[in-house]
């Protein structure tokens, strides 16, 4: 027998939602309820949580403990933290600098041509992360491909290195070459759009090339702009696979922290505070965007 | 280079009261010498313009005429510098502009679909041009509302495009592009978008607007009523070619072929063979064996078979046996304003006549049989 079903459309919008609901309950919400409670508690020394509640882990974030007990600032995890924002900054502005033309290009392109480049660009994003940072060590490490020519040409002894690995430089290059996808994406998806008669107009109106970009491409692509950014920004910032892999664990980032507070230092409480305060990191700039985007439609509402 | 952008530079001197009587000799504007435009190569190539060489004269309205696909666009376009000429020379003033980039030509363009920018406010739109040139701050504010003013937008100044109906978009567009006061203005079918009243309406407008600012206009339509009533010149094109530049009264009255003749309202075209030497006038025989006289002024001297063309309006019924050919009625249709009826008098094609509602004209149904009077004076032979 087929159970009744509830006659108030409220409920019975509420059952249509529920699987919905419960998958973000289980797999969201939960975990992060989990971890926001965990950060406020005291580490066991093995890992796992004392339950005694404790602020020590936000404490920890910015101050050392001295033997005597006295606290004392530190500088070490803001610094981390600053990394990572720089880290993550510079890896954006180079995917927007490399992505925008990207997409530019594809929305150039005659219609049924277009897919074929969007796919192009989205084939890396589909393999492996780990197995393409691998290669970027490949690339850029000892003997790789761009140190193998220097010391074939003697221009780099045995022993020395350019030292392009383990570097800040690593770990920019291998955040841009991951998230480039996620701004070339937006940003097409915007261009697209745009009615390349304004451009035109803008030529006919006496624009250069230069002012008919910045006066009328770049405002119009902004909304796609603007995404591409928060796309590629958020997880950079907890980025832990690169930092990792190409910084060597000698340059730390937030995500990489995070992992290093489970993993090896078995620090609980103090990984959830740093991922906690990731997420605040991510929900601001989720607001900012949002509301950056309810301007651009106030804009032009159609 | 360098010259080449100084020696067209987009200034204006005075944009908008400048006297139309500043008369002498009419300059021309555009002088186009067998431009050609091919788009594409090799067997997708298509020849969008094919030796086109006409003039046209400083503050003149003159209208690119022809069907769909002709290449009106196509000629607008490489004016304004956003397609290169294949071959030819197109000269602004006197000055060869096909290696001139767009934004160097003093030239502005209304687009059809008014391509207006969406993030900017009317009055913002308006100043664009007048920016990029570098004015005055105020004497851009003064321009835009000069502008405005002329387009009777000023209460939209700070709205955005979107927020605009059909019509005003079409003014806001018109604005913008003659802010800068360009030296020839180029409009694309701008009133195709918009419904049958306001396109009218507009019409008398943008013939006031051009009169008043002097600028000249370049005005593509492929409707010949707007191009009648609107233009000082109007130039008819077919599949690239040019076939008459002319004032709408040659184009309707004179036609150089058949193409024009169809093109620019209704025409009765009758088939026949020459019977006597060609002078002004000639004697013509049909099909169906009717002798007609015609005016013979564009027949070539050793022309054989002719193509006999007429106004519909330029036939006059009568008494059965007192016009040139008698006739049957064999439709009627009535439009409000005239009468078109068909008639057959015996020969491969029927004649069709517009009456106007004239009282004098006898009534008659289907089937009558009436006197049709083929004017020698409105019936001309067309050149081959
Ligand atoms: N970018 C292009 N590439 C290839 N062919 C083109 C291109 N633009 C126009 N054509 C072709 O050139 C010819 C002339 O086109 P054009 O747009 O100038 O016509 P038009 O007279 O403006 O027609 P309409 O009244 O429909 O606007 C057409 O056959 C058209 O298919
Ligand atoms: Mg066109």
């Amino acid at each position: 027998m087929i159970a009744n079903l509830p006659d108030s459309p409220v409920l019975r919008r509420s059952l249509a939602l529920a699987p919905a609901l419960i998958i973000i309950g289980v797999f969201m919400l939960i975990p992060m309820v989990v971890m926001a409670i965990f950060s406020f508690l005291e580490a066991k020394s093995f890992g796992g949580v004392v339950w005694n509640f404790s602020g020590s882990a936000y404490i920890q974030l910015l101050y050392e403990r001295m033997l005597d007990d006295s606290l004392r600032l530190s500088p070490g995890y803001l610094i981390i933290i600053a990394r990572s924002f720089l880290l993550a900054f510079v890896a954006m502005v180079c995917c927007l600098i490399v992505g925008f033309p990207v997409a530019y290009f594809i929305s150039r392109q005659p219609i049924q041509h277009r897919n074929m480049w969007v796919l192009l660009i989205t084939i890396p994003f589909w393999t492996n992360q780990l197995v393409r940072t691998f290669a970027w060590i490949i690339i850029l490490g000892r003997n790789g491909v761009i140190e193998a020519p220097f010391r074939f040409a003697g221009l780099l002894g045995a022993d020395e290195t350019l030292g392009l690995m383990y570097s800040d430089f690593a770990i920019t290059v291998g955040l841009t070459y991951t998230f480039i996808p996620l701004m070339v994406l937006p940003i097409y998806a915007s261009l697209e759009k745009l009615d390349f008669s304004l451009v035109e107009a803008a030529a006919d109106l006496y624009s250069s090339r230069w002012e008919a970009f910045s006066k009328v491409i770049i405002p119009l692509a902004k909304p796609g702009i603007i995404a591409g950014c928060l796309l590629v920004f958020i997880p950079s910032l907890g980025a832990f696979i690169q930092p990792d892999l190409l910084g060597g664990g000698k340059k730390l980032m937030l995500g990489t922290l995070v992992q290093f507070q489970f993993s090896t230092a078995r620090n609980w409480p103090f990984g959830s505070a740093i991922a906690m305060i990731l997420l605040a990191f991510v929900m601001l700039f989720l607001i900012l965007y949002a509301r950056a985007a309810r301007n651009a439609k106030a804009m032009d509402l159609h | 280079m360098t010259n080449k952008a100084t020696s067209v530079s987009p200034l204006h001197p005075d944009p908008v009261s400048r006297p139309i009587e500043e008369a002498g000799p009419a300059r021309t504007a555009v002088e186009l010498d067998r431009v050609g435009k091919i788009y594409g190569h090799g067997t997708t190539a298509v020849e969008a313009l094919h030796e086109i060489s006409f003039d046209i004269r400083d503050n003149e309205f003159f209208t690119l005429l022809g069907p769909s696909g002709c290449g009106k666009t196509t000629l607008l376009r490489t004016l304004a510098g956003f397609e290169h000429v294949t071959r030819g020379v197109i000269r602004l003033f006197g000055q060869d502009i096909v290696d001139v980039p767009t934004h160097k030509r003093p030239v502005n363009t209304v687009f059809q679909h008014y391509s207006l920018f969406p993030h900017m406010t009317v009055a913002d739109n308006v100043a664009y041009g007048l920016r990029r040139l570098k004015k005055p701050a105020d004497e851009i504010r003064g321009t835009v509302d000069e502008m405005l003013r002329l387009v009777k937008m000023e209460r939209f100044a700070d709205r955005l495009p979107a927020q605009l109906s059909g019509g005003q978009q079409q003014r806001v567009a018109l604005a913008r592009a003659l802010a800068p006061s360009p030296k020839v203005l180029l409009l694309d079918e701008p009133l195709s978008a918009l419904d049958l009243k306001l396109r009218q309406a507009m019409r008398q407008e943008l013939k006031q607007i051009q009169a008043r600012t002097g600028i000249t206009f370049i005005f593509v339509t492929h409707d010949q009523d707007e191009a009648l009533s609107m233009s000082d010149r109007i130039a008819v094109m077919s599949e690239g070619h040019l076939q008459q530049v002319g004032t709408p009264t040659e184009i309707y009255e004179h036609p150089v072929n058949r193409f024009v003749a169809g093109f620019v309202g209704d025409a009765n075209f009758i088939e026949a063979e020459i019977a006597s030497p060609i002078g002004a006038k000639v004697t013509c025989r049909t099909r169906g064996g009717l002798e007609l006289q015609a005016d013979a002024t564009k027949a070539s001297s050793g022309q054989r078979d002719a193509v006999l063309f007429l106004r519909p309006e330029k036939v006059r019924l009568t008494e059965p046996g007192a016009g040139t050919v008698n006739g049957t009625v064999r439709d009627i249709q009535y439009l409000g304003n005239s009468t078109l009826m068909e008639i057959d008098i015996g020969e491969p094609a029927s004649v069709i006549v517009r009456q106007s509602g004239d009282v004098n004209q006898p009534a008659c149904r289907p089937g009558d049989t009436v006197g049709v009077v083929l004017d020698p004076h409105a019936l001309q032979v067309l050149a081959e």
